[in-house]
């Protein structure tokens, strides 16, 4: 049997569809916000909550809840909040404080599940929601829809504001200077950041998440000059490797998580070649 | 009523004061020139009229119905991140964004505008360049651009010619005595070099050990007489 026929049975099965579904939509949220986030030096906000997401799917699985989005998405979203917040004040050391908000949410997580889970398989549980790495191939219909209704809403949030997200990460203090609602937007970005690291953990898990958000944007950044075409760039980056990721890990039978992120490496390897070389041509 | 009022105001960061009691008034159409040593103050002055950093004490009040979305604002040149990627024309349509509300998209007379204000500073043809490619005038004419697309009554200039040669120099003072004389624009403009900015003002606020606020005529007699002006 050779790979197209192997990749077209895959894809009559539901939970392959659903895997590509969540996978692309992940990706293109993820890469959309990555370049904001990554240009406004706020990556530590999105590795922080990836972190303090992890904790709240450790609470979900030890309350016994079916449904851990319903817990993890305010938790991340008050984290966000309060994450940047903390970031923005110089006094209290912003980087200290979220590197203790967030290994304190990754050892309180590991703790609790380790004291009251009822799984057989603790490990196991606590590395896929570490790496990922088959929570996305077992979405059941409502993960999907909640994943499809949220990445609308990102998309569509990105694209209404875009033109003043651009505004508040090239020069924040003109925009404020020129009546931009700065505290406004910036919450803004923070929310959806929330909303996309809480996506993103079914389809990479909570460490890799950072990859995922950060090396298409990064990649974009290598080939492109204006914001608009990084923007797609990273997005279109993003898709492209999450599609190939996810088809690898199904054929090689490998971890989705990082078979993702490591197509997301080298593609931005390549482009990081591309970019030196058209650079000095 | 006045544009702009200070009474009795005191700047400065975490409790130590830098610049203290200061009080003036800017009308509408007038040309301030703020003059001061590196590190009096000036640039937090400016920051404190725009509403972005706190005054220790005193009021900042606003009048002539001015609101800040009428504000254009050309930041003393901060090192925008290198690898930042943005083209000319996706910094200077910015400018119109403080006054959009909550409009999704640039209209077509905002694209306009932000050709015209290309157009009067001569860098049309660096409309689809990286900004950051750019040399120090270029990408100073470029905040200025952008700068006038936000304003339509109030424009405040830090340190404009800081890095130009002198003939993009004398160009940027003439083109900002435009705005001021026939676009009836108000400007507050800090400026290192006196003897090129004073030509062109109508008063002077100098911080720093002394404190002189006055018109242009009253800081010539003033200053020259002590043998101060530079
Ligand atoms: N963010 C800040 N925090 C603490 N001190 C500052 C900050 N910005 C400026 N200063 C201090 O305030 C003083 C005035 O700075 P500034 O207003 O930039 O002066 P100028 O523009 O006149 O050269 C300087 O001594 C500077 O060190
Ligand atoms: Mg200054």
């Amino acid at each position: 049997m050779n790979v197209l026929e192997k990749i077209s049975l895959y894809f009559q099965y539901s939970y392959v569809q659903n895997a590509f579904i969540v996978g692309v939509l992940v990706a293109l949220c993820s890469a959309l916000l990555g370049v904001t986030l990554v240009l406004k030096r706020f990556s530590f906000i999105g590795d922080g909550l990836s972190h303090v997401a992890f904790g709240g799917i450790a609470i979900a699985s030890v309350v016994g809840l079916s449904n851990n989005m319903l817990l993890v998405l305010p938790i991340t979203v008050i984290s966000a909040v309060l994450l940047l917040r903390a970031g923005q004040n110089a006094k209290i050391k912003g980087d200290a404080a979220i590197a203790m908000f967030s290994v304190g949410a990754l050892a309180c997580g590991y703790l609790l599940m380790n004291l009251f889970s009822t799984s057989a398989n603790l490990s196991g549980d606590v590395c896929s929601t570490l790496f990922g790495s088959t929570s996305i191939l077992t979405l059941s219909a409502a993960d999907v829809w909640l994943c499809i209704g949220l990445s609308a809403v990102v998309l569509l949030v990105f694209v209404l504001f875009y033109n003043k997200i651009f505004s508040v990460t090239f020069d924040e203090n003109f925009a404020a200077a020129t009546g931009t609602r700065t505290g406004a937007y910036n919450l803004l970005i923070a929310l959806l950041i929330a909303a996309v690291i809480v996506l993103a953990m079914n389809l990479v898990g909570s460490l890799l998440i950072s990859a995922l958000v950060i090396f298409p944007a990064l990649s974009a950044m290598r080939l492109f000059k204006s914001f608009k075409a990084v923007t797609l760039c990273s997005a279109c980056l993003s898709v492209v490797c999450a599609g190939v990721g996810l088809l690898t890990a199904l054929l090689a039978d490998t971890p989705v998580g990082s078979t993702i992120v490591a197509v997301d490496i080298a593609v931005f390897f390549v482009c990081w070649i591309i970019g030196a070389v058209g650079r000095r041509g | 009523m006045a544009l702009l009022t200070c009474d009795h105001v005191a700047l400065g960061y975490d409790g130590r004061e830098i610049v203290s009691d200061l009080s003036f008034t800017v009308n509408t159409g007038d040309y301030l020139c703020i003059v001061g040593e590196n590190g009096s103050g000036k640039t937090t002055l400016m920051k404190a009229l725009l509403g972005l950093h706190r005054p220790l004490r005193g009021r900042i009040e606003t009048g002539d119905g001015l609101r800040q979305q009428q504000i254009g604002y050309l930041p003393q040149q901060t090192d925008v991140q290198r690898d930042f990627p943005a083209t000319v024309k996706e910094i200077v349509l910015s400018g119109c964004l403080g006054r959009k509300g909550f409009h999704p998209f640039y209209t077509a007379s905002e694209k306009q505008l932000a050709h015209s204000a290309m157009h009067m500073l001569g860098i049309c043809g660096l409309a689809g360049r990286c900004y950051r490619e750019l040399s120090g005038g270029q990408q100073q004419r470029v905040l200025l651009a952008r700068a006038l697309c936000a304003t339509q009554k109030l424009l405040l200039l830090d340190e404009p010619v800081a890095g130009l040669d002198p003939k993009a120099t004398a160009e940027m003072y003439e083109l900002v005595h435009t705005l001021n004389k026939e676009k009836r624009l108000t400007v507050i403009m800090i400026s290192h070099d006196l003897a090129a900015a004073l030509p062109y003002a109508s008063h002077v606020l100098h911080i720093g050990e002394q404190l002189f606020f006055g018109s242009v005529d009253d800081y010539r007699t003033c200053f020259t007489k002590g043998g101060h002006l530079a």
